[in-house]
């Protein structure tokens, strides 16, 4: 073996000083663990579990226009269900009053066939509350399980199941509606099927959404370290990454609750939402439309319903996206 | 010898990319005793994290994998993704760089120890949560059973890396592969973390393969040494071995580079010039050279092998180093040391 061609930075410097140097870091590193062991418990915070949703409700709680959102609606629809029992006219009493303003028997006054409108107008909101309901809870479940599935196994699947959403979306969803709903319009019971076509509409942001999540959730250590424990794939989606995304999945289906009442009070102004008997805040708008300059509390209230409604929905929205925003608001509740 | 714990033969791992195949394991075989703590140390990109994700068949789909990586009598890189689901956590478990980003923020962190241990044992949610709380007494957590309800960011750094452990250490594995354990942590910490490793380790009987740039970690920690460089062990042997007759300057060189606590403080920091180099394509000879003041011709042209070099103390283990003039580099017949000549010249 050749001599190697002798640098001129060649120094000598033995193994051993280097040895000693580690040595020197090694004792500092360990038993020095005592230490710090007991150091560690003066600056923990005490510990009493908060879960996720009472930090989220906690936060929420100080949101007021969210609070006012979330009380108006709650009142409105407890306040619908006591009616349709316990008010001295249930919505398809008719009475001798036709079209009488409003009074203290009728507070919302009556329509041309005699129906107390305070009845029609709260079992309207109920109904569009059961609706909305309905379709917001298959939107989020179609939504997340496409959008969760998507996101988490890219490739082909998410090819293939985002097209299906942008064919979904492409959809011009008033005509569909129309369509789809010209059929159940025949029925007189057909608010379940209204809102099941409603929902197989409106999944395809949730899922979008969700999808974008799980994009970026995937490439958290937390899921690989999930995975190096031996967690199946759907223990990973359903355990792990899904609670990671709840806060814009309930803001989202919220907002779908909104949404869906003021398409289906579209549909049912133009005779293809609710048919009567069923009411619906948008069936008495369009049935009170015609008379809004003369009997005008046979429109003002359904639309005022309608508006307030909405409003709080979208109020209750707006607090949750703020109570789920860890950047937004400092208050712990 | 008793049978090895984890076996890794001649395993390689390859990355397609658009510029040409990415070559980032090249040949590594290592076997790990039941109990033995091996150190595995390189810059990085030296392959040190791709060996053990490849151990635990968690690359990244276009990775080409070959090789063996034998583990209770399987060979892991022919298992379907189901049968290593089975031995993930029971078998071999992980520890992550970063604790910061390895907990799940929205559980606590008793949800995610009774998480790990349920995924793979049939017993109840109280059992799992009593054993949630034996185990961060074990890693060193104080008032365990209080600590076990909260959540990741009520813990320091230091607290979640030993929540982590414990985590690991759940199943009772038979290996855990630590990957950086202490890289994320500033110093005081990083000695409570491997003090919870060692009670891990002490507890559940577990090897470690143990992945750090850290050389004061692996002297406190490793039996055995494994030094990387550009995907290829270029010396391996016990700490002694290692630290007392390096045989491989890239070895001398990383020892020197190390802030020296018992001289003067006059000395500047040492470097080894220049990077490492690229892993895209096939290249020929030592891939030290470009860096190395020893190179030769014959550096430049054949890249050594791996062969048995003279030991500290030659009852334990081979020690094995790849270069052409290891023997003389063991002897300490050339004092190596790297300058990029600026800093040289300011040494007085």
């Amino acid at each position: 073996m050749a001599d190697p061609t002798p640098l001129e930075d060649f120094v000598i410097q033995t193994p051993e000083s280097v040895a000693t140097a580690e040595a020197g870091m090694h004792t500092l590193a360990s038993p020095g663990a005592g230490l710090g062991l007991s150091g560690a418990d003066t600056y923990g915070l005490s510990g009493e579990a908060r879960p996720q949703w009472r930090i989220v409700l906690g936060r929420f709680s100080h949101q007021r226009l969210g609070m006012i959102g979330l009380c108006v609606f709650l009142l409105l629809g407890i306040s619908s269900i006591i009616v349709g029992h316990f008010w001295h006219y249930s919505f398809t009493t008719i009475t001798n009053n036709l079209n009488d303003p409003p009074s203290w028997t009728n507070p919302f006054g009556t329509n041309s066939i005699g129906n107390d409108m305070f009845a029609q107008v709260m079992a309207g909101v109920e109904k569009d509350i059961e609706i909305a309901l309905t379709v917001a809870a298959m939107a989020t479940l179609i939504g997340v399980t496409v959008g969760a599935i998507a996101g988490f196994y890219r490739g082909w699947v998410d090819s293939l199941l985002m097209r299906f959403v942008d064919l979904v979306l492409v959809l011009p969803v008033l005509a569909v509606l129309i369509v789809l709903a010209n059929k159940l319009s025949k029925e007189s019971d057909n608010w379940l099927g209204l809102a099941i076509i409603i929902g197989l509409l409106s999944w395809t942001y949730v899922a979008r959404l969700v999808r974008a999540d799980f994009l970026s959730l995937r490439e958290r250590d937390f899921v690989e370290a999930s995975r190096a424990l031996g967690a199946t794939n759907r223990r990973i989606i359903v355990k792990h990454m899904l609670p990671n995304a709840v806060g814009p999945i309930i803001v989202n289906a919220t907002l779908t609750v909104a949404l869906s009442i003021i398409f289906e009070s579209t549909l049912s102004f133009l005779g293809l939402g609710v048919q009567p008997p069923n009411v619906s805040l948008g069936l008495l708008i369009d049935q009170g439309q015609d008379s809004a300059t003369t009997e005008w509390w046979l429109f003002v209230f359904p639309v005022a319903f309608l508006i307030i409604l909405i409003l709080s929905i979208f109020l209750i929205g707006d607090g949750l996206r703020e109570a789920f925003d860890p950047k937004k608001s400092r208050v712990r509740a | 010898m008793t049978e090895p714990a984890l076996q890794v033969e001649r395993l390689e791992v390859d990355f397609p990319t658009k510029d040409g195949v990415v070559h980032a394991v090249r040949g590594v075989d290592l076997s790990l005793a039941p109990g033995e703590v091996l150190g595995i140390v390189g810059e990085s990109g030296s392959g040190k994290s791709v060996t053990a994700l490849a151990t635990m068949g968690l690359l990244p789909k276009g990775a080409q994998v070959r090789g063996s990586i034998l583990f209770d009598g399987t060979d892991l890189l022919t298992l379907k993704e189901k049968q290593l689901t089975r031995v993930r956590g029971t078998g071999i478990a992980m520890i992550f760089q970063d604790p910061m980003t390895a907990l799940n923020p929205v559980y606590t962190i008793g949800w995610q120890i009774t998480e790990a241990i349920l995924a793979h044992q049939d017993i109840s949610k109280e059992a799992a949560m009593a054993r949630a709380i034996e185990l961060l007494a074990t890693v060193g957590i104080p008032n365990p059973a209080e600590r076990v309800d909260n959540y990741p960011h009520e813990f320091s750094g230091g607290m979640r890396q030993r929540a982590v452990i414990a985590i690991a250490m759940a199943n009772d594995p038979e290996v855990i592969l630590a990957d950086e354990p202490t890289t994320a942590l500033d110093v005081t910490v990083q000695a409570q973390v491997l003090n919870s490793l060692k009670a891990a380790m002490a507890e559940t009987g577990a090897a470690l393969l143990l992945i750090t740039h850290d050389l004061g970690v692996i002297a406190g920690l490793a039996d055995r040494v494994l030094v990387m460089y550009a995907g290829r062990p270029v010396e391996i042997g016990t700490a002694e071995d290692v630290f007392y007759r390096p045989s491989m300057p890239y070895t001398l060189g990383l020892l020197g580079s190390l802030p020296r606590l018992d001289g003067d403080g006059s000395d500047r920091l040492r470097q080894i010039p220049g990077s490492p180099p690229s892993m895209l394509g096939d290249r020929t000879g030592c891939p030290f050279a470009p860096r190395c003041p020893l190179a030769t011709d014959l550096c430049r042209e054949t890249e050594p092998e791996l062969v048995v070099v003279p030991s500290v103390s030659s009852a334990l283990g081979e020690h094995r180093a790849a270069c052409h003039f290891a023997e003389a580099v063991g002897r300490g017949d050339h004092g190596v040391v790297f300058s990029d000549g600026v800093v040289d010249n300011v040494i007085v």
